[in-house]
């Protein structure tokens, strides 16, 4: 199969000016698809061109801008190196902040490279401040720029077949619902023309969501082939470079109003979110942060200034806590900096301002409604499994030996089935509200139960949860199920929303089974009574000697699954008209009960359910090499009515290693020209079973009174241990006069604020207003 | 880039079967496995040698065949995790990763397989110390590694004595 290499830019923000493409020859697409969209971004953002390959400009180191067709990869990049291109260098932006200067504009179309603004503000600020015991102010926060890199690359095959225009995709985009939507517009193909499959994913944590344009290119290329196969596997390098990176943000000028006893009454601040080159998933999470406004916290009254803008970097996209992260981030740095501030524990500072048990439902600020928690109860869980006391004696000890040693908690939430309609919030036009999952049951020709379910699992074992369903609901082995996962197109199950993302399946994809389940079985059950000769209550599902079946408790008379599906598919002359409708193929759309929110108040329920996250770390400083290392580390979990317990404790494991690894180990770097310094895994050094500390797991339930099961999604788990090892950082440096500033912390930045006292200075990030 | 391109000729036995081959000089055993001899259980994931989702057996030592030529390969004997198998059932560990929960993508579990077979080769009863250094060349990034150290263990039990 002929394979698509690429040749990307060399150089930050450099301009092509002379394009030779000597022996290969470059994919050139006439009619050069751009691929924003007037639905997903509002403007000014909407005006941005987004080609698949760079034009004239190109705007962050590894864009691509040309694509070579070859028959091995070998010969591509032999290809790609004889291509000259001739760049004269720009000024690169790295900044948000320096951004929206607009100095140096990046998308001339656009005008500036702010994306996005808006304010979301709600209860009485003012006043909250006016009458606060104290005034926290904090200069500066900064969550820093990584990506959960699934270990395999993008892969896509494309075929656009020439005689009806029929596009064919084999891929691993995690969001194909999605991607189709802004494919169709700009190849002018009709949707229903494209059909894309995925088989099993090594991996996507959201990062496989935005690779369309790779996927057009892909197509064009085989439409210039004649239709010929055209396969792109991704290197890690691109992958590095210029696939999707997580949202970086910085939090400016936070204020914080406190009462006398350490409760938060107030939060303002401004923050600025940096999407990298081109919005392209964005600017979505300008909004879907506000899912978890308050986090675990009381408080009522905030005022958050949001501005999204663009930079020389490599394009955001989703990644495992999506925008809810850096905030949850933000909240917790808030939380320690004023406890710390005002002479309160950090586990007592929590359990004075967490949503208590008994308010839930829990409506927030900004109108989400919490559907279920216990944070004290987890508190209280982590506290035993860590061993609380004795650490705090231990580390009392030896600090006096002047070792550093610091005890972090981090709360954090997974808001899961999120309602779209919060997309027009940040773009009023946006034709997106609600959620929905499909999913197909059926018995086919000789009875098997077969379940077709739209999503495009990685490992979240949902063949196995979608068996587990549907033989609760027949009564029957999860064995004798046929699950068919993996993404079709044409198995007519997907809605605009299908797809694996956002931590939905264990409600959305579910619940879209359970009903498809039903409806099956009351067409059974209406066969059976039939056949049976009995009335449907007298009707008992289990199974015999040949197999599931369906028994007449009043006579013992019985049918199997083979002679249900005999009749309906090949024996239909003995049914009766008024049993001409049961088909045994029950299709079913699952749609989350939401509505459009607020857009002038920014108000509503955006999201279905709420995990919630409770981590403790300790973490030692090395006085020596300030190389941070983890003694101790303790995740619980509640995630609802546990469907599977394996699956859940792997996704806690799973999320908990993103986390760590994000903390202390995992960082893009760009150097002060853009060059990207962390683009292979070798300088990117993403955490392996040597730094991957033991985790002990412990969870409780608190069942969801917004989903059938009690069940919550949960596989982004809220990026707690990011949340917790700045705590337990700031713990251990609190006495030397550090404030962790940035979400990613290693020894080279310990050394810098300790030793060097570069950064994280807190008599110049933080001040203490006492009022009483 | 020249006009021809030489090719070289190998022979080497890969899961017991003996093939002859011939390759570019460039080609990576990684290639001549999944492309050459369509093996496709071997895995890429980084190309620079970090990952080891491409880990094979090469003369009983596990090593990452992105970073060998299929030229150094030439009388070797390769063992991939297609190889694993044993009269058409699971091997011991293998059954262990999935008992355990082991995986969840299943991208890294070739390399980590055959990790752990090199480790349980010449350690019966490795520590967790051990079981980690052994698959320090592994990534994973689904599972947390947990139920991977897990899955080790159950291996070197259920393997003990063989």
């Amino acid at each position: 199969m002929p394979m698509l290499g690429s040749s990307a830019s060399t150089l930050p923000r450099p301009k092509p000016c002379l394009e030779s493409y000597a022996r290969s020859q470059a994919v050139k697409s006439n009619r050069r698809p751009n691929l924003s969209s007037k639905s997903a971004q509002s403007p000014p953002c909407s005006k941005i061109r987004d080609y698949p390959l760079a034009i004239s400009t190109a705007l962050y180191q590894g864009e691509p801008v040309a694509a070579i067709v070859a028959e091995s990869p070998s010969l591509a990049e032999d290809a790609a190196e004889l291509i000259q291109v001739e760049y004269e260098s720009l000024e690169p932006v790295l900044d948000a902040e320096q951004a929206l200067e607009d100095k140096s504009i990046l998308h001339q179309e656009m005008g500036t490279n702010k994306v996005w603004n808006g304010v979301f503000e709600y209860g009485d600020v003012d006043k909250s401040f006016q009458e606060a015991a104290y005034v926290v102010h904090i200069d500066r926060l900064h969550f820093h720029r990584f990506s959960s890199t699934p270990l395999e690359n993008n892969v896509v095959i494309a075929e656009w077949n020439p005689k009806d225009d029929h596009i064919y995709y084999s891929c691993n985009n995690s969001f194909p619902s999605f991607a189709i939507q802004f494919l169709a517009a700009h190849l002018t193909v009709h949707i229903d023309r494209i059909r894309v499959q995925t088989a099993d994913i090594g991996g996507s944590f959201g990062i496989k969501i935005t690779n369309y344009p790779q996927m057009a290119v892909c197509a064009l290329a085989s439409k210039k082939s004649g239709g010929r196969p055209i396969k792109w596997v991704e290197t890690r390098s691109e992958h590095m470079t210029s696939s999707a990176h997580g949202n970086e943000r910085t939090f400016r000028d936070t204020r914080v109003a406190l009462d006398k006893d350490g409760v938060i009454t107030a939060i303002a601040s401004r923050h600025i979110d940096d999407c990298g080159a081109y919005p392209r998933y964005e600017p979505l999470g300008c909004v879907i942060w506000s899912q978890v406004f308050p986090g675990v916290y009381q408080f009522k009254n905030a005022r958050i200034d949001f501005t999204q803008a663009v930079t020389n970097k490599c394009p955001v996209g989703p990644n495992r806590g999506y925008s809810r992260m850096q905030h949850l981030w933000f909240l917790e740095r808030v939380v320690d900096i004023c406890a710390h501030e005002i002479g309160i524990p950090a586990d007592e500072m929590r359990l004075r301002n967490y949503i208590q048990p008994e308010e839930f439902p829990y409506t927030t600020p900004n109108g989400c409604v919490y559907d279920s928690g216990n944070y004290p109860k987890m508190l209280e869980i982590a506290k035993q499994l860590i061993g609380w006391d004795g650490w705090k004696k231990k580390q009392a000890e030896l600090r006096k030996e002047g070792r550093l040693i610091g005890i972090g908690i981090g709360t954090t939430l997974d808001s899961g089935t999120n309602n779209f309609g919060q997309s027009q919030i940040v773009n009023p036009g946006a034709p997106f509200s609600g959620n929905s999952q499909g999913a197909n049951c059926k018995l086919d020709i000789y009875g098997e139960v077969v379940v077709a379910v739209g999503s495009c699992p990685q490992g979240q074992g949902h063949e196995t949860t979608a068996a587990q369903v549907v033989a609760d609901v027949l009564s029957i082995s999860p064995d004798l199920i046929s699950v068919r996962t993996g993404f079709d197109t044409e198995r007519n199950v997907h809605t605009g929303f299908s797809g694996t993302y956002a931590s939905q399946f264990a409600v959305s994809g579910l619940s879209a089974v359970h009903g498809a389940a039903q409806k099956l079985k009351t067409e059974m059950k209406r066969l059976a009574a039939f056949v049976l000769e009995t009335k449907e209550d007298d009707l008992e599902f289990s199974t015999g000697a040949q197999g599931p079946e369906v028994r007449a408790n009043s006579t013992g008379k019985s049918i199997n699954y083979w002679g249900l599906a005999n009749i309906v598919n090949v024996n239909s002359a003995v049914l009766p008209p008024e049993l001409h409708e049961i088909t045994l193929n029950c299709r079913y759309i699952w749609r989350a009960p939401f509505k459009v929110p607020d857009k002038q108040k920014k108000y509503g329920n955006l999201t279905l359910t709420y995990a919630s996250q409770l981590h403790i770390a300790v973490v030692e400083v090395d006085r020596e090499t300030f190389i941070p290392k983890i003694l101790d580390y303790v995740a619980v979990d509640d995630c609802g009515t546990v469907i599977n317990p394996p699956i859940v404790e792997g996704q806690v494991y799973g999320a908990t290693a993103h986390g760590i690894g994000a903390a202390l180990l995992e960082n893009c770097v760009y150097d002060a020209v853009g060059n990207m310094l962390t683009s292979t895994f070798s300088d990117y050094t993403p955490i392996t079973a040597l730094n991957m500390p033991t985790v002990r797991y412990g969870h409780i339930e608190t069942p969801s009174p917004h989903s059938y099961s009690g069940a919550k999604g949960m596989g982004e788990g809220g990026a707690a241990p990011i949340h917790t090892i700045s705590a337990a950082l700031q713990d251990a440096l609190f006495s030397n006069g550090i404030i962790i500033e940035d979400s990613f912390n290693n020894a080279d930045t310990l050394f810098r604020a300790v030793v060097g006292r570069e950064i994280y200075q807190a008599d110049k990030l933080v001040k203490l207003d006492r009022r009483v | 880039m020249p006009e021809t391109i030489e090719r070289v000729p190998i022979k080497l036995k890969v899961n017991g079967k003996s093939r002859a081959v011939s390759v570019e000089p460039r080609t990576l055993l990684v290639e001549l496995l999944r492309e050459g001899l369509d093996l496709t259980g071997t895995h890429v994931g980084c190309d620079t040698t970090y990952c080891g989702a491409c880990t094979v057996l090469m003369n009983g030592a596990a090593v990452k065949s992105c970073t060998i030529y299929a030229v150094q390969a030439d009388d070797a004997e390769i063992v991939t995790v297609e190889g694993l198998e044993i009269d058409g059932q699971l091997h011991p560990i293998q059954k262990a990763f999935g008992e355990s929960y082991g995986l969840q993508c299943g991208y890294c579990t070739p390399g980590l397989l055959l990790s752990t077979y090199q480790l349980l080769s010449s350690n019966k009863q490795p520590n967790d110390k051990e079981i980690r250094k052994a698959i320090a060349g592994n990534t994973c990034r689904c599972t947390g590694y947990q139920n991977i150290f897990k899955a080790i263990r159950l291996a070197a039990q259920n393997t003990k004595g063989t």
